[in-house]
């Protein structure tokens, strides 16, 4: 008979993959499951932002220590995870976005994160191709992007290094007391369960609040310069939080490469993974109209790709009561590779009993939530 | 902004297969649009300046085209479509979108490259690829050029280096002796074919041909200065200013991949009528499987005759015979020239394997799967897409072909949306 592992990680996308280093590096013994391989899920269909987000105070506790860890993190990665501060410049089309503003700042420095009001000059200064006209933005400096399904794997092969037995292209496809069952029909016995499976994690606890919150991405040929910080209009905000109808944001990403990655859409049609082209204009007219130069840029392809939400917008991270000993760690709507080194504390602290670095409340996957209305099969 | 309209049929490629289906479509009254990349008609095989200079084939069906109302347009390229009903085709920088009854996809075929040491240095070109740039004009009289790679083509760019002047140093055939020897066989039973034949190896006449001959080295400071082959398994180092290389080609699957067709060994799927999986789109020549022109035109002609709704026409014992034959060849084209071991086994670590994105054969694990190796080491994700790596791949790991993403051929973003529906 083969060991039973302490805990048996299911999903090594980027969150999977960053719990079970955490566990390993705790001393525990981990198998790590992929259905395909590391970072092939939401991972790999996603832009790959570090940012501080403060949508509630729960999100902005939880971004901001998650963006420190990925700080000490970002040293130690190969060169391919590209992982570039570049900043994130809030865009505001209206001043009435700027109110409140003020107040966001220090709620971001009570967190040890910069963030400063920039004026319409100092924009068009640091990003020329931006349009004329808006009322100024919002600058956080420390924010940054990385190539996600690179780190997917750098971490997934630390974790190896440190002696977890990783299972590529290996289906769990249900979870029972102490056991794990595979989609070749065998069973495994297992220690603690995390389940890291992002959107397919209902698969494998039925009732569990998280629906996939699709979206469109589309990457351009290279244009170094033309960008040079992530730019997000404020409107991002409203569609990122309403959670029913289809929605769209300017979203533009500088990469290593010199390409453009343009985002962003969310909507609700369950894993339909088909182009929505109504949707997809409507997200490229809303770039065109910050960078009017993004018309001019060569298109090499789009794509889609599932985000793991929940009725509240915050993730699910800690113990669920249908099984002894089973975690969860999903549910990170669309942070989930921000989120992914703090989420892996979170679960780290609560499997050894050690304290967790931040109130870990707020993501009780078994807390009260308003249900999720709006959830389609 | 965009405008809509509407053509009964719509072919997609303007050569032999796309010429044929267009006008046997037309010819049944059918309105059909003829959409093509290059500026005249007739595809890479007859690419041409002057009309007049092309084989007789070639001049009866562009003048058979014309004749039967067929309204072609050059310089244009289909970049997406939402379903086979709506395309939106890029009218040299202008988007116009497209309703039609019935897709012909005639795309034709590409090169393949087998990466080998120094294959990416510039004056090493695909062989077609040389032949596109002489059609188009490059001075090669008095270069000294290499050709080594596999199947016919090999001979027909000899043959034009030859009249345009170059000094072609060796043709080489990867093929083995007893493999060509099977193929001359076939060809010999086939007057037209053997004529052409004849006709090339007269034109490069002085150039030496050798079967089991493959380049093994390009070298070069910043150009190509020479190339190592082995020659029937004697390596020697010859000095060029040109060497054209190429495993064979293709087919051009992307555009029945959008449409969702079914794509079996690397071909778009097709029955005896020439239609696809999907219900009202049809695919000809060499798309379906690598055959030559003239099984290609009768493809088409099947294909333009059951698009127009002529069944019967389209299942003509004749055509079906003749159709049956062509399959036969290709068959025969791909034994006989398929890439040989030792060929598949040139590249070293450093060897680049997808140029697009300078990814070398060491980041790459021949167990990983496409996404895979697309995801991790960036295999294919530049601007051709995996047009070039992707049959390489496929050759050296087995891998299936790639994925296609909307939209097709990188038109700028703001082409593309205007060709995209709108919520208004």
């Amino acid at each position: 008979m083969a060991r039973t592992a302490d805990v048996t990680v299911i999903g090594a996308g980027l969150v999977g993959a960053a719990t079970a280093v955490g566990l390993a590096e705790a001393g525990l013994s981990v198998d790590l499951y992929d259905a395909e391989f590391p970072g092939s899920g939401s991972t790999g269909a996603a832009m790959g932002h570090l940012i501080t987000m403060d949508d509630t105070p729960a999100q902005l506790a939880l971004t901001a220590y998650s963006c420190q860890r990925w700080r000490v993190l970002a040293p130690s990665l190969p060169e391919a995870c590209e992982i570039d501060y570049c900043g994130t410049l809030w865009l505001a089309s209206h001043p009435e976005e700027l109110v409140g503003v003020r107040d966001r700042i220090t709620a971001f420095a009570a967190h040890g994160v910069r963030a400063e009001v920039m004026e319409e000059r100092r924009v068009r200064e640091q990003e020329p191709n931006v349009c004329p006209g808006l009322a100024g933005a919002f600058w956080v400096p420390d924010d940054g992007v990385c190539y996600p399904p690179a780190v997917a794997r750098a971490l997934v092969d630390r974790a190896a290094a440190l002696g977890a037995a990783v299972h590529s292209g290996e289906r769990v496809t249900a979870i029972a007391p102490h056991e794990i069952h595979l989609a070749n029909g065998s069973r495994r016995p297992a220690g603690a369960i995390v389940v890291a499976a992002g959107v397919h994690s209902p698969e494998l606890i039925p009732g569990l609040p998280v629906v996939p919150r699709k979206g469109h991405l589309v990457i351009t040929d290279r244009q170094p310069g033309l960008v040079r910080s992530q730019l997000i209009e404020f409107g991002y905000l409203h569609s990122a939080h309403a959670l029913g109808s289809a929605s769209v944001a300017c979203n533009i990403q500088p990469r290593r490469t010199g390409q453009l990655l343009i985002g962003s859409s969310r909507e609700l049609v369950g894993f339909d993974g088909r182009i929505n082209r109504v949707l997809l204009n409507a997200m490229l007219e809303r770039a065109a109209k910050f960078v009017p130069a993004v018309n001019s840029t060569r298109v090499l392809r789009t794509w889609t790709g599932f985000r793991p939400a929940t009725p509240d917008k915050l993730p699910l991270i800690g113990r669920w009561p249908s099984l002894p000993d089973l975690w969860i760690a999903t549910g990170h709507e669309g942070l989930g590779i921000t989120l992914a080194p703090g989420t892996a504390d979170l679960i780290v602290a609560g499997i050894t009993g050690r304290p967790a670095p931040i109130d870990p409340s707020p993501y009780a996957p078994d807390r009260t939530m308003p249900t999720m209305t709006t959830a389609v099969a | 902004m965009r405008r809509v309209r509407h053509a009964d049929v719509v072919v997609i490629g303007a050569g032999p297969a796309g010429l044929a289906a267009a006008s046997a479509a037309a010819e049944r009254g059918r309105s059909v649009l003829l959409v093509d990349q290059g500026l005249r008609p007739g595809g890479q095989i007859w690419r041409h300046r002057d009309e007049q200079a092309l084989p007789s084939a070639a001049r009866r069906l562009m003048a058979r085209a014309r004749n039967a109302g067929v309204k072609l347009v050059s310089g244009c390229r289909l970049v997406d479509a939402g379903s086979p009903n709506e395309l939106v085709i890029d009218f040299r920088g202008r988007i116009d979108r497209h309703q039609t009854d019935a897709v012909i996809i005639a795309t034709g075929a590409r090169e393949r490259f087998i990466p080998f040491p120094g294959w990416t240095l510039p004056g090493v070109t695909g062989i077609g690829g040389l032949q596109a740039l002489l059609k188009g004009g490059l001075p090669v009289a008095d270069t000294r050029i290499v050709l080594a790679g596999s199947g016919p083509l090999l001979l027909s760019v000899a043959a034009a280096v030859a009249q345009a002047g170059g000094r072609v140093q060796l043709v080489g055939e990867q093929a083995g002796a007893a493999a060509l020897r099977r193929f001359a066989i076939r060809v010999l039973r086939d007057p037209a074919k053997l004529r052409q034949a004849i006709s090339y190896r007269w034109a490069c006449r002085s150039a030496p041909f050798r079967t089991d001959t493959w380049a093994v080295r390009a070298h070069g400071d910043g150009r190509l200065q020479s190339v190592e082959v082995s020659e029937r398994g004697h390596l020697r180092s010859i000095r060029c200013d040109w060497l054209g290389i190429g495993s064979g080609l293709v087919p051009n699957t992307d555009l029945g991949q959008l449409l969702q067709c079914q794509v079996e060994h690397g071909a778009i799927a097709v029955d005896a009528l020439q239609a696809t999986s999907v219900a009202g789109v049809w695919a000809v020549g060499e798309c379906t499987g690598v055959k030559g022109d003239e099984a290609a035109t009768i493809e088409g002609e099947i294909a333009g005759r059951a698009a127009a709704g002529d069944a019967a026409g389209a299942g003509s014992t004749a055509l079906q015979a003749a159709r049956d034959s062509g399959r036969r060849f290709g068959r025969l084209l791909e034994e006989t020239f398929a890439p040989r071991p030792e060929v598949l086994a040139l590249a070293t670590p450093d060897t680049i394997l997808c140029r697009c994105e300078d990814v070398p054969m060491r980041s790459v694990d021949p167990g990983w799967t496409p996404r895979q190796a697309k995801l991790w080491a960036r295999v294919g994700m530049g601007v051709c897409q995996g047009a070039v790596c992707g049959p390489s791949c496929t050759a050296l790991f087995g891998w299936s072909a790639n994925t296609v993403r909307p939209p097709l051929g990188n038109p700028s973003c703001g082409e593309w949306k205007s060709g995209l529906d709108s919520a208004d």
